[in-house]
């Protein structure tokens, strides 16, 4: 802007241009050093940690003992796999459970629309703790939901398949990953919806016009515009369900024990600090390897 | 079949209202059931209708104390993360400079980690600093992991301003700071209001970074952790629906304003 000015302009603008090239560093400064302080510098600190030999007596040391790593990794892939599978089929369920829901609302609720985006976004507000042990009581042993399962003989399929085990369905997988479907739909709703929400109207009526059948319509006009919300939605909830142990620990028993307990265990009543560090390091690494992955393999890299 | 046909018209209402009720379903428990007189310790079998519970929410030894502490943690955290996230976001939207790239993912990376390695970390942080958990080490935690939620909800609203308005302002004779005041923080505010409600809820409603850091501190999501084993109170399902109607009741009223806003600038 200063090249169409007069020279002798110029020289008076000139300093508080320099002075105004600062503003978005002084904008930054409190809240990046926040970040770096107490998110950046705490992973150095964790590293290190995992690399730590000792005892909470004697004192931690770095040894570069990187065993510590084979040795958490060997001791807790169970704990592992299942995060991992309990996180993806919650995810999935998700996904298959939201898309119409969304698609209900951005296309369908008509004047309802605010009114269902209320009863999506509420539940945010009751403690997700309450709204878990509520399920609690929703699973428990001779309750309706289990009584019908049995009477359908839905119960002799699952434990077939082995989600479910002696007629009930508390403190098995599928109280587990039922609870993890549960808490993280609204993290796959809300961004399927603005994705679909932005998608012209006039798209479906041309496809219509066109010959397509709805489910052409679906597959060929609809889904691929909503690939940015499925993205995000996917993995706004695989990556904190990977990392959950409240649903794993109230619904699930010890056999349903996710990555997330065993880090909490180790933590904060074993006190091992170094294999807790390496399990979560490990479940980071994990995790981030998952969403590159999935990112690259679902090709929106530029729209997440 | 006239039944099929209707059904399979509107699969995709009914499959749409089926996730619906599996959303509400545990809050209509959580209601039904804080009008219960339990039998024993734990609150899981209807046994008879009693409004005991409402007319002594704070009957249970902490359990409102608990309360008092999250809502003013949730209430710093949200104060703290909207002014540091705000200021954030002014600066990535309004000002191209050097380490751009650099600060976006350090806002993107807390929100794709998991929490428990973030909790574990920052508890390893507190560890060595030697610092005493409690009350300030949730307000620190929670502030982090809210910065990153306010910074977008901001930024999405500050990119869709157009700044000719500000521009406007200026030639008009306003200064920097009148324009920012009357016209930028007006424009922007909507954002920032949903930035702050974001935090507030994420903070209130935090547990797993908050029983990492919290030492013997006990905060709400914590008290009903704790009495998940040893016996919960019908007075945590009043609590529970108290803020679901609270919460419901507050983002009708919210649109029911935005509404007439809109018709009124309609006019």
């Amino acid at each position: 802007m200063s090249v169409t000015k007069a020279p002798a302009a110029e020289a008076v603008v000139r300093k508080p241009s320099t002075r105004r090239r600062l503003v978005p560093y002084w904008l930054l400064l409190p809240g990046i050093l926040w970040l770096l302080v107490f998110f950046a510098l705490p992973m150095v600190y964790q590293a290190s940690t995992s690399v730590q030999t000792g005892s909470l007596e004697k004192g931690f040391e770095v040894t570069w003992h990187f065993r510590t790593y084979w040795d958490a990794l060997t001791d807790y892939y169970p704990q592992f796999v299942r995060s991992l599978l309990y996180a993806g089929t919650a995810t999935l369920l998700c996904l298959l459970l939201g898309y119409p829901l969304a698609y209900l609302i951005a296309f369908k609720a008509g004047r309802w629309r605010n009114l269902v985006l209320v009863l999506v976004v509420a539940p945010f507000f009751t403690s997700f703790l309450i709204r878990t042990l509520a399920w609690k009581t929703i699973l428990a042993d001779g309750g309706a939901v289990v009584d019908a399962l049995n009477t359908l003989h839905v119960l002799d399929v699952t434990a077939w398949l082995g989600w479910t085990e002696n007629n009930r369905v508390l403190a098995t997988p599928m109280a587990v990953v039922c609870g993890l479907t549960y808490n993280f739909l609204p993290f796959m709703i809300l961004p399927l919806y603005t994705s679909l929400e932005r998608i012209d109207g006039r798209l479906h009526e041309a496809a219509g016009d066109l010959y397509a059948t709805p489910a052409t319509t679906f597959r060929k006009v609809t889904l691929p515009l909503s690939m940015p919300g499925v993205v995000s939605g996917t993995l706004l909830t695989f990556i904190p369900a990977s990392g959950d142990y409240v649903n794993a620990e109230l619904l699930g028993s010890t056999d349903t024990k996710m990555v997330g307990s065993v880090i909490q265990a180790q933590f904060l009543r074993v006190l091992d600090y170094p294999t807790a560090a390496a399990l979560s390091f490990i479940l980071m690494a994990v995790v981030l390897l998952v969403v590159t992955v999935y990112i690259r393999r679902s090709g929106t890299e530029d729209l997440v | 079949m006239p039944v099929l046909r209707w059904i399979r018209r509107n699969l995709v209402v009914l499959a749409g209202l089926l996730t619906l009720a599996y959303m509400i379903l545990p809050n209509v428990v959580v209601m039904v059931f804080s009008f219960n007189r339990p039998k024993g310790r734990f609150n899981y079998a209807w046994q008879e209708f009693s409004l005991d519970a409402w007319k002594d929410p704070c009957g249970v030894a902490d359990l409102c104390g608990s309360l008092s502490l999250s809502l003013r943690i949730a209430f710093w955290a949200t104060v703290g993360a909207t002014a540091l996230g705000t200021m954030i976001a002014f600066a990535l939207v309004r000002y191209r400079f050097r380490a751009r790239g650099a600060v976006n993912s350090l806002i993107f990376l807390p929100m794709a980690m998991p929490e428990v390695v973030m909790a574990a970390s920052l508890l390893t942080l507190f560890l060595n600093m030697g610092a005493r958990l409690g009350f300030w080490t949730v307000l620190i935690a929670h502030i982090m992991f809210c910065l990153s939620f306010v910074v977008t909800a901001v930024k999405a609203r500050v990119m869709s301003m157009d700044p000719r308005l500000e521009e406007a302002a200026r030639d008009l004779y306003a200064g920097p700071v009148q324009t920012f005041v009357r016209v930028t923080l007006p424009i922007a505010a909507p954002g920032i209001a949903a930035g702050a409600l974001l935090a507030f809820a994420l903070s209130f409603d935090d547990f797993i970074i908050t029983n990492f850091n919290a030492g013997s501190t006990v905060t709400f999501p914590m008290f009903v952790w704790g009495s998940a084993q040893r016996g919960t109170p019908v007075q945590i399902n009043v609590i529970g629906t108290a803020m679901f109607v609270i919460a419901v009741a507050v983002v009708l009223a919210g649109q029911l304003v935005a509404n007439r806003r809109k018709s009124n600038a309609g006019n």
